[in-house]
C-alpha cells in the first residue's frame, strides 16, 4: 500500500528513472531512488548467487587438479592403465578402481534400462489411472531411499542370498566349463562386482523409469491414436511411435541413471569387498571402484602421493560424470526444443 | 475352364491369404501379451524392492530403538549406548547447512526465472546445475577437503556444513526456478502496474506466490542431505563424544552407520539398525510431507 502511494506520479517506473536525471518529481523522490537502490542491490545478489553456481563448479575442478598434481605429474594419463595401488611401495594405479565404477554401472544399466521401461509402459499405457499416482510415487520413493540405507541392507540382508541361491547354483552348474566357471568363481559371501551392480540398478531404477515416464507422456496422443486406429497393437504403438519419437529423451534418461550409477558411492562401497585386484574375472570377487578406494582410504591416506593419487581418481570420476551428464542434459534438452518446433 | 482354374486359384489364395493373416495377428497378440505382461512384472520388480528394504528395516531397526538411543553416546565395541551425539551432529549440520544454502539456491532461481530472459549467464547456470544436482558428492566431499580441511588442518563441523550446503543450493535453485516460472505472468504485471520496485514484485508477489512450491523444494533438500554420507566423510569426520563445537570433528548419524554396520560387533551393527530405521523413517517422512505439501497446491 505505502509503495503505491509514494510514488504517485511514475506509472512506469522504469523508463523514467532512466531519463529523468533530477528535474522532475519533487516529493516522491526519495523513496523512489531508495527503491532503485534496492533493486539494483536485489538484481546483484540474485546475479552473485547464479555466478556461484558457475564458481563452484570451477572450483570443484581446480581444487581437484591442484590436489591431485603431484600424482599428475608422477604418472600422467598412464595413471590410467596402471593397475597397481600400493600404499607402502607408494606406487598408485588407477585401473582397478577405474575398471570396478564401470563394470559395476554397466551391469546395473543392463538391468534397469529394459526394467525401467517396462515401468514407464506400465505406468503411461497399462495402469489404471487410480493406480498411476501411488505406483508413480513408490517408484520416486525408492530413488528418495538414502543410499547408505542400500547399502547397509544389500551388506547384511541381500548379499548373503545372492551368495546362496544365486551364486553357489551356478557355481555347481558352470563347474570346470572355462569361461563361465571363471566366471562365478570366489568365496560365496555375497560382495563383489555383481551385487554392487544389482544394487546399483535397483537405486537408479527410479530415476531413468521417471524420465522415460515424463518423455512418453509427451507423445501427442494424435501419433498414438493414429497407430491404434489402423490396427496397432498396445507393444506395437509403444515400440513403433513412442519410442522412435522420445529415443533422445530415453536416452537422455539413461544417461543419467548412468551419471548416478557412476559416482554412487555408499551402496557401493558396503558391497564392492574393497579388493584392490584384478586377478580374476569372477563377477563374486572383491573388488574396489574410484567412489569406494575415496571413502575407505581418503581419510587415513597421508599427504603426498597417496592423498594426490586418491584426489587424482576422484578427477576421473568428476570427469566422466560430466561428460556423462552433459551429454543426457543435451539430449533432454534436443527432445524439448523438437517439442516446441512440432507443436 | 481356365476361368473356373483361376477362379478357384483365386479362392485358394484368398484361403490362404486370410489364414495367412489370421496367424500373423495370432503372433502380434502373443507377442503383444508377452510385452504387456513383462511390463507388469517390471512394476511389480520395482516396487518389490522398496518393499523388501523398508520391510528389513523395520523389521530390524525397531528392534533397537529404545529412549536410550537418545540419552546415551556412541559406545565403544560390546557395550551399551545410544546415538545421541550420532543425532545431534546430524541435526546441527543438516539445519545451519539449510540455513546456508537455502538462500542462496533461492536467490539464483530467482535470477533464473526472474532476470535471465537474455544473455549467457542463465542457461549457463541451468545446465551447469543440472549437472551439479547429480554429480557425485564424494566429490563435493574431496573438493572442500582441498579447500577448508587441508587449509585449516583439522576435520571440522563447519566443513561438513559446507560441503552439505553446496549439495542443498542445486535442489534449491532448481525447485525455485520451476515454482516461480508457475507464477502466471498477469500477477506480476499487476504488481508492475501499481508503481512496485521489481524486487518487491518478486519478493512480495512472485516468490510468495510460489511459497509451497519453494518449500516443498527446501524440504526435499533437507531429506537428500539427511542421508548423505559420502561428503561427511572427510569433511566432519567423526566423533566418539559429545561435541557442540563445530570447528572440532562431528559425529553425524550416517557416518555413524557406515562405521558400525562394517564392524564385526553385535551391539554396533544393532545400533546401526536403528539409525538407519531414523533415517529412513525421517527421509520419507519428509518426502511425502514435500508431495502433500504439492498436491494441496
Amino acid at each position: 500500500m505505502s509503495t503505491t502511494l509514494s510514488v504517485p506520479s511514475v506509472p512506469q517506473p522504469q523508463p523514467q528513472r532512466l531519463s529523468g536525471a533530477g528535474q522532475t518529481l519533487p516529493p516522491g523522490r526519495p523513496p523512489l531512488l531508495s527503491g532503485s537502490m534496492a533493486d539494483r542491490l536485489f538484481a546483484w545478489l540474485a546475479c552473485g548467487a547464479a555466478l556461484l553456481t558457475l564458481a563452484t563448479l570451477l572450483g570443484i575442478l581446480l581444487s581437484l587438479v591442484v590436489g591431485a598434481w603431484p600424482s599428475i605429474t608422477q604418472y600422467g594419463l598412464g595413471f590410467l592403465t596402471r593397475s597397481v595401488w600400493d600404499p607402502v611401495q607408494n606406487e598408485y594405479g588407477g585401473l582397478v578402481m577405474i575398471y570396478g565404477t564401470l563394470a559395476t554401472s554397466a551391469i546395473a544399466l543392463l538391468i534397469a534400462v529394459p526394467v525401467s521401461f517396462g515401468i514407464a509402459l506400465f505406468l503411461t499405457e497399462l495402469s489404471p489411472a487410480w493406480l498411476k499416482r501411488p505406483l508413480g510415487t513408490a517408484i520416486e520413493l525408492l530413488a528418495a531411499v538414502p543410499s547408505i540405507v542400500y547399502g547397509m541392507w544389500g551388506l547384511m540382508v541381500f548379499g548373503p542370498l545372492l551368495a546362496t541361491w544365486v551364486q553357489q547354483p551356478l557355481q555347481a552348474l558352470f563347474k570346470g566349463v572355462p569361461y563361465l566357471g571363471a566366471l562365478v568363481s570366489g568365496p560365496p559371501v555375497g560382495i563383489g562386482i555383481l551385487s554392487a551392480g544389482i544394487i546399483l540398478a535397483i537405486m537408479i531404477i527410479p530415476f531413468i523409469a521417471a524420465v522415460m515416464r515424463d518423455v512418453f507422456e509427451v507423445t501427442p496422443a494424435l501419433l498414438k491414436e493414429s497407430a491404434y486406429g489402423l490396427g496397432s497393437t498396445t507393444w506395437e504403438v509403444v515400440w513403433k511411435v513412442v519410442l522412435p519419437y522420445t529415443k533422445t529423451g530415453v536416452l537422455g534418461g539413461v544417461m543419467l541413471g548412468l551419471g548416478r550409477a557412476l559416482g554412487e558411492t555408499m551402496a557401493v562401497t558396503f558391497v564392492i569387498g574393497n579388493m584392490n585386484q584384478l586377478n580374476s574375472l569372477s563377477v563374486f570377487e572383491a573388488a574396489n571402484s574410484i567412489t569406494s578406494a575415496l571413502a575407505n582410504e581418503f581419510a587415513e591416506a597421508g599427504e603426498g602421493l597417496h592423498q594426490a593419487s586418491l584426489i587424482y581418481l576422484g578427477l576421473v570420476l568428476f570427469f566422466i560424470t560430466f561428460v556423462v551428464l552433459a551429454l543426457s542434459k543435451l539430449l533432454l534438452n534436443r527432445l524439448q526444443k523438437g517439442e516446441g518446433a512440432r507443436a | 475352364m481356365s476361368m473356373s482354374t483361376s477362379t478357384s486359384q483365386k479362392l485358394i489364395n484368398a484361403a490362404e491369404l486370410a489364414q495367412a493373416r489370421r496367424a500373423r495377428y495370432a503372433t502380434r497378440k502373443r507377442i503383444n501379451q508377452i510385452a504387456l505382461t513383462l511390463s507388469l512384472a517390471a512394476m511389480a520388480f520395482g516396487v518389490f524392492w522398496l518393499v523388501w528394504i523398508l520391510w528389513e528395516t523395520l523389521r530390524l531397526g525397531l528392534g533397537g530403538l529404545s529412549l536410550t538411543l537418545f540419552t546415551e553416546m556412541t559406545p565403544p565395541p560390546n557395550e551399551a549406548g545410544g546415538l545421541a551425539n550420532a543425532l545431534f551432529g546430524s541435526f546441527m549440520m543438516v539445519l545451519l547447512a539449510t540455513f546456508v544454502g537455502t538462500p542462496v539456491g533461492i536467490l539464483a532461481g530467482i535470477y533464473l526465472a526472474e532476470y535471465g530472459k537474455q544473455g549467457w549467464l542463465a542457461p549457463a547456470t541451468r545446465f551447469v546445475n543440472d549437472i551439479l544436482l547429480s554429480a557425485p558428492s564424494i566429490v563435493i566431499g574431496l573438493f572442500v577437503y582441498t579447500v577448508v580441511v587441508a587449509y585449516f588442518k583439522s576435520f571440522s563441523g563447519w566443513a561438513g556444513v559446507l560441503a552439505l550446503a553446496l549439495i542443498v543450493v542445486p535442489v534449491v535453485i532448481r525447485t525455485t526456478e520451476n515454482m516461480l516460472l508457475l507464477v502466471p505472468a498477469s500477477l506480476r504485471e499487476a504488481a508492475y502496474a501499481l508503481g512496485t520496485p521489481k524486487w518487491k514484485v518478486i519478493s512480495l508477489v512472485t516468490l510468495r506466490a510460489a511459497r509451497t512450491g519453494v518449500i516443498t523444494g527446501v524440504l526435499l533438500a533437507v531429506a537428500r542431505i539427511a542421508g548423505e554420507t559420502a561428503p561427511l566423510l572427510f569433511t566432519a569426520l567423526n566423533n566418539q563424544f559429545w561435541n557442540g563445537d563445530l570447528s572440532k570433528p562431528m559425529a553425524s548419524l550416517p557416518v555413524t552407520i557406515f562405521k558400525f554396520a562394517m564392524s564385526p560387533y553385535e551391539n554396533w551393527q544393532q545400533l546401526a539398525w536403528a539409525a538407519v530405521f531414523l533415517i529412513t523413517v525421517a527421509v520419507l517422512g519428509l518426502n511425502i510431507l514435500a508431495r502433500v505439501l504439492t498436491r494441496q497446491k
